[in-house]
């Protein structure tokens, strides 16, 4: 075989700008193909006259190649790299052939060519716009087991990816002065203007090489140089400025408030071979003084009967794939056009050797100029002649003309239809930014109005078409001072947008508006019949735009057509909002690094890894890993908590504290402060003791507890929940900063400065003893709810004598570094105690044992202290705190409000579940009237029985009462009782 | 992504730093437990939740931690001002000069234009 037919028999010599030598070879489908360097996947393909590519969403008929850019909405393929990475639904006109890349048709089976699904194209009639709505409505059972399975498989694009992405992604943060979407010659021209004037500049383009429109308009000169040329020169130089940055293969996805942009850069998906260093996309996050949008307009298609063959084209897209890649899409090719710009590609095809069926073109006054090359090449036009139809199972093999209001059809035949509508500007970032569009109603087309950031939309996403007001467009907005001349050879006319001729209210055609979500002009009208008539309902109804292209080439096409049908001018229906991104965005980049242990960090303890050595079981506490239980050889969870809880009664058991909030509160006016934050009053707190207190809002409700221990007369070491701290420290800083800014207070976080190892149980002084330094720990000089500094083995330590379980009880606080070797002491002398390591289940076991509430289970927003029991923490002396007022308000003091009380199950085996409802009368018919809610449910081994607490509708006046709590099998009785269930006389404690 | 000018650090910076906290200039009335079930309810639940320009307060806290006020236009997301806490209400004549002063810059400081008119 000859190289010139090894990479293709539609190759044309000389035409193109890639290197003959270049090769890469690549599989479609399983067959092997030979492409250059430089190719698309898209351009590779047809440059083996291989058209077909896919099957269409809904009805499954044969789809090729539609564009050559970021709009395609058919030719979206599955792209393998190497065997662990694969990607579906990948524009082919985006990437880019590498050697050894495998390429897959989607959506289709078994084959592309014999596709079972086509079936579907015969069914259309019922798969019309809004079926999903209508249809597979009945019965409803049916829904989850068949309708939505045989819809998802049937009606499905690519197939995702199961393994974990084994590529890693980056992130990037940047500043500039002006950042520049498109280097098109307006994108390139603005960035030579502004970084003239020393500005910082960031040049973003999606393609692998600058140019833009350049890549099929070979018509331009600029400087005296062909266009292409002379904006790969002025890359370069640019690149070699030290104040720009020019990012290839890089999109604008989105813009945002303030001149913030979104970009993600692809890396190696062009490469066979990428350094295992490189990430596959880098996400930039670009704060921009100012924005240059340069992102040029994209051509539309016709709207006829079965434009959707494979082999019909845009004839902008068949022109790059000449003028850029050297590649014919056919030999013999027709033309549909209401625009110039058709004329301008058949051109191309004529001189490189194609020929030209005819261009048909459906208005009656064409370009005069392009009317006159035409001539001058022998191409037959016919001016005021509609394509209506076009025939041809895998590929167009004819296109039937007819006079406009004619009756006489001729088949004229073909093997590829180019086709332009005219041009739509890319108007996407400009909308994204919140900027107002205006109908421009000579051209058909919606241009940026009123900006709101500071932007300025330059080129032919502003619809300026003339080449020269576009340099001097972009001149200005780089605010430089150089020169550029460009000129084009011919200027353009026409432009349409809605169904051309034979695809009108009266037809019943498939006219496709969407090729992506085979929307016709025929859904679009029939939404508008059926009640949807504002451009919002008809997209969602149709679908209409809603596919991952986001309608480029169907938006105008599919407003033009409600329009039409409302009888209303297109500015009244109004166009859809464009949001980012622009283009897909693979999670991949967004999330970059956030994945696997760094999505969402684990705090952990300083004593972490020893219990983990300990075989500690963790669970989650907000961000904080915490030991859960320590489970011997052959204990479940069950047998283990029971042990522990003994054993800390018994004996003795050691726990790491260390994840509850703490808070330095210090300054002359602290007690004060803390007065107006907490229910408690804190100015007759001593010096050396410590407080029980409750935070209420501005609402009375319960925000949050601990114990505050004050150790000094201007110091207070206070402790949150764990959960609570940042919030408390903010609501903290909030009434320091603008209510009591007169108090001299000074708020430090220390919840990670203190490792704090709790001592619990009869033994806990035995245990302690031997390592603190300088203080008395017995019960007459060191009582209950006692705080001072001391030393602890040797370190500076806040020691506070005080329970969470209802035993006698210390808490160690050491310098959060030193926590694993205090730790490791302690436990040792505590083991040859006969104490036990316990974890947070023990805890809450224990602390319900005692009657000791947790802020945010057994309370949830809507508790106050009263309600929960602890009136007796509220000062009635205090004229203010934050809740004083709340307190009152009469839905808060009146009677029958839930209140926090002990459950004890009839039969005492029985646990209950927290959250279970409880009812009065378990026999009353449904609905029941609801008495509240369990809270809190144990199997507590002390006691013998389960235990549990409850939010019950006046509940302490219910003491004794047999309430019920209605399961799924079963009602269970329970008898109202109080929260305390172990040791009620409390002396334990004080031991 | 908003950008945002904390009066304190006078730096424009990115909103991941600032956690917004509601509406601005409502004062916690000095002898709260005093007040009527009305004057609570105006106090603590009613907000006016404008549409357009707004007075809310923000704290930098992820930054020097302070609270501050801002003038904001809710349609547009542009802030007209940010300004320290402890100043009054700033007249919307004031906001809408400072804007006009601005121009091209996305947030004027209270400072800059205070400052010009002593």
């Amino acid at each position: 075989m000859s190289s010139s037919s090894n990479i293709g028999a539609f190759r044309i010599k000389g035409a193109g700008r890639h290197t003959p030598a270049r090769t890469a070879r690549f599989t479609f489908d399983g067959k092997t193909y030979t492409a250059l360097e430089g190719d698309t996947v898209a351009s590779a393909l047809l440059a083996h006259g291989v058209h077909l590519v896919g099957r269409s969403f809904k009805y499954h008929r044969p789809r090729g190649i539609l564009s050559a850019g970021p709009e395609e909405p058919n030719a979206l393929l599955d792209v393998s790299w190497d065997s662990a990475r694969r990607q579906p639904n990948v524009r082919a006109t985006v990437q880019e052939v590498f050697d050894g890349v495998k390429i897959a048709s989607q959506n289709r089976w078994p084959s592309l060519k014999h596709d079972i699904g086509a079936f579907n194209d015969m069914l259309s009639p019922f798969f019309a716009a809004g079926f999903y709505y209508k249809t597979f409505m009945w019965p409803k059972e049916a829904w989850a087991k068949i309708y939505e399975p045989f819809i998802r498989r049937a009606a499905g694009l690519g197939e995702a990816p199961k393994e974990e992405d084994p590529d890693h992604y980056a992130n990037r943060f940047a500043h500039c002065d002006v950042l520049i979407a498109g280097a098109g010659v307006a994108g390139l021209t603005t960035a030579l203007s502004a970084a003239a004037t020393g500005a910082t500049v960031i040049l973003v383009d999606e393609q692998p090489e600058v140019g833009g429109a350049l890549h099929h308009d070979a018509a331009t000169t600029i400087d005296g140089q062909n266009g292409y040329d002379w904006a790969q020169d002025a890359a370069a130089r640019l690149k070699a400025m030290p104040n720009v940055t020019l990012l290839t293969r890089t999109t604008v996805f989105g813009y945002y408030n303030h001149g913030f942009l979104g970009l993600v850069e692809r890396v190696t998906d062009h490469l066979a071979r990428p350094g295992r260093n490189l990430p596959r996309e880098r996400l930039w996050q670009v704060r921009a003084k100012r924005v240059v949008i340069a992102t040029g307009a994209i051509e539309r298609h016709m709207v006829f009967s079965n434009n959707d063959r494979p082999g019909i084209m845009l004839a902008s897209a068949a022109r790059s794939f000449l003028n850029h890649h050297g590649v014919a899409l056919g030999r013999n090719v027709g033309v549909y056009t209401a625009h110039d710009s058709a004329y301008e590609a058949a051109f191309d095809l004529k001189r490189a050797g194609v020929s030209i069926a005819a261009i048909v073109d459906n208005r009656t006054d064409p370009g005069e100029a392009v009317l006159a090359e035409a001539r001058a090449l022998g191409i037959d036009v016919l001016t005021g002649h509609s394509v209506t139809d076009t025939s041809g199972r895998l590929r167009v093999a004819s296109m039937t003309v007819v006079r406009n209001g004619g009756a006489n059809a001729r088949k004229i035949k073909i093997d590829a239809l180019i086709m332009s509508a005219g041009w739509t500007p890319s108007v996407h970032l400009f909308s994204q930014s919140r900027g107002k569009l205006r109908f421009d109603e000579a051209n058909q087309r919606f241009l940026p109005h009123i900006y709101t950031q500071n932007c300025v939309s330059v080129g032919g996403c502003n619809g300026t078409d003339d080449i020269a007001d576009l340099v001097g467009e972009a001149i200005a907005a780089g605010g430089g001072s150089i020169a550029v001349t460009a000129e084009n050879r011919f200027e353009w006319t026409g432009g349409m947008i809605g169904a051309a001729e034979g695809a009108g209210p009266d037809t019943a055609v498939k006219a496709f508006v969407d090729f992506q979500h085979d929307v016709t002009a025929k859904d679009i009208r029939l939404a508008v019949r059926e009640g949807m008539h504002s451009i919002e309902h008809i997209k969602r109804f149709t679908t209409n735009g809603m596919a991952s292209d986001q309608g480029k080439l169907s938006n105008m096409h599919g407003l033009a057509i409600a329009a039409e049908v409302l009888d209303r001018p297109i500015p009244q229906v109004g166009l859809t909002t464009f949001r980012a991104p622009y283009t897909p965005v693979t999670y991949g980049a967004l999330v970059a690094h956030s994945r696997g242990e760094l999505f969402d960090p684990a705090r952990k303890t300083p004593m972490h890894a020893l219990e983990a050595q300990a075989g500690a079981e963790f669970e989650d506490v907000g961000n904080w890993k915490r030991a859960w239980y320590f489970p011997r050889r052959g204990e479940d969870m069950h047998a283990a908590v029971n042990r522990e809880c003994r054993t800390v009664r018994d004996v003795g058991g050691v726990f790491d504290a260390s994840t509850l909030g703490k808070i330095e509160v210090v300054g002359p006016d602290a007690a004060q402060f803390l007065n107006l934050l907490y229910t408690n009053a804190w100015d007759t707190l001593k010096p050396g003791k410590s407080r029980y207190g409750i935070m209420t809002r501005e609402d009375g409700f319960i925000y949050d507890d601990g114990v505050v221990g004050r150790l000094a007369e201007d110091r207070f070491h206070v402790t949150t929940t764990t959960g609570g701290a940042p919030r408390v420290l903010h609501h903290m800083e909030d009434y320091l900063q603008t209510e009591f800014p007169h108090l001299k207070v000074w708020l430090t976080s220390t919840t990670e400065q203190w490792a704090v190892i709790a001592v619990q149980g009869p033994k806990a002084r035995e245990i302690i003893q031997p390592f603190v330094e300088g203080l008395d720990i017995s019960n007459e000089a060191f009582p209950h709810m006692s705080v001072a500094e001391c030393s602890v083995m040797g370190v500076p330590a806040r020691l506070f004598r005080m329970s969470f379980t209802g035993e006698l009880g210390f808490e160690v606080n050491v310098p959060a570094d030193y926590g694993p070797d205090v730790w490791k002491a302690i436990w040792e002398r505590a083991q040859g105690i006969g104490a036990c390591l316990y974890g947070t289940e023990t805890m809450h076991v224990l602390r319900a044992e005692k009657g000791y509430i947790i802020v945010g289970q057994d309370t949830d927003g809507t508790v106050t202290p009263d309600d929960a029991g602890l009136s007796w923490a509220v000062s009635k002396k205090k004229t203010d705190f934050v809740g004083i007022r709340g307190l009152k308000r009469p839905d808060l003091v009146r009677d029958g409000r839930k209140q926090l009380v002990g459950l004890m199950t009839r039969d005492p085996t029985l646990v209950l579940e927290e959250g279970a409802q409880i009812v009065a009368d378990p026999n009353q018919p449904k609905p029941m009237t609801m008495l509240g809610h369990v809270t809190s449910a144990y199997w507590s081994e002390n006691c013998g029985r389960s235990i549990a607490f409850a939010l019950v509708a006046g509940g302490r006046a219910r003491m004794g009462e047999t309430l019920y709590v209605p399961m799924k099998e079963t009602t269970i009785a329970v008898e109202v009782t109080d929260l305390v269930f172990f040791d009620k006389e409390g002396g334990r404690i004080h031991g | 992504m908003l950008l945002i000018h904390c009066p304190y650090c006078e730096e424009d910076r990115s909103e991941l730093e600032f956690r917004w906290g509601g509406e601005a200039h409502i004062a916690r009335p000095e002898n709260i437990a005093a007040i009527s079930d009305e004057e609570f309810t105006e106090f603590f639940f009613l907000r006016n939740n404008e549409k357009g320009l707004t007075y809310e307060r923000w704290r930098h806290i992820h930054g020097c931690g302070r609270f501050f006020n801002a003038a904001r236009d809710t349609v547009s997301d542009k802030f007209l001002l940010t300004y320290k806490a402890d100043l009054p209400k700033q007249p919307i004549a004031a906001v809408e000069e400072a804007l006009a002063a601005a121009q091209d810059k996305v947030v004027e400081t209270w400072e800059q234009t205070e400052g010009d008119a002593r």
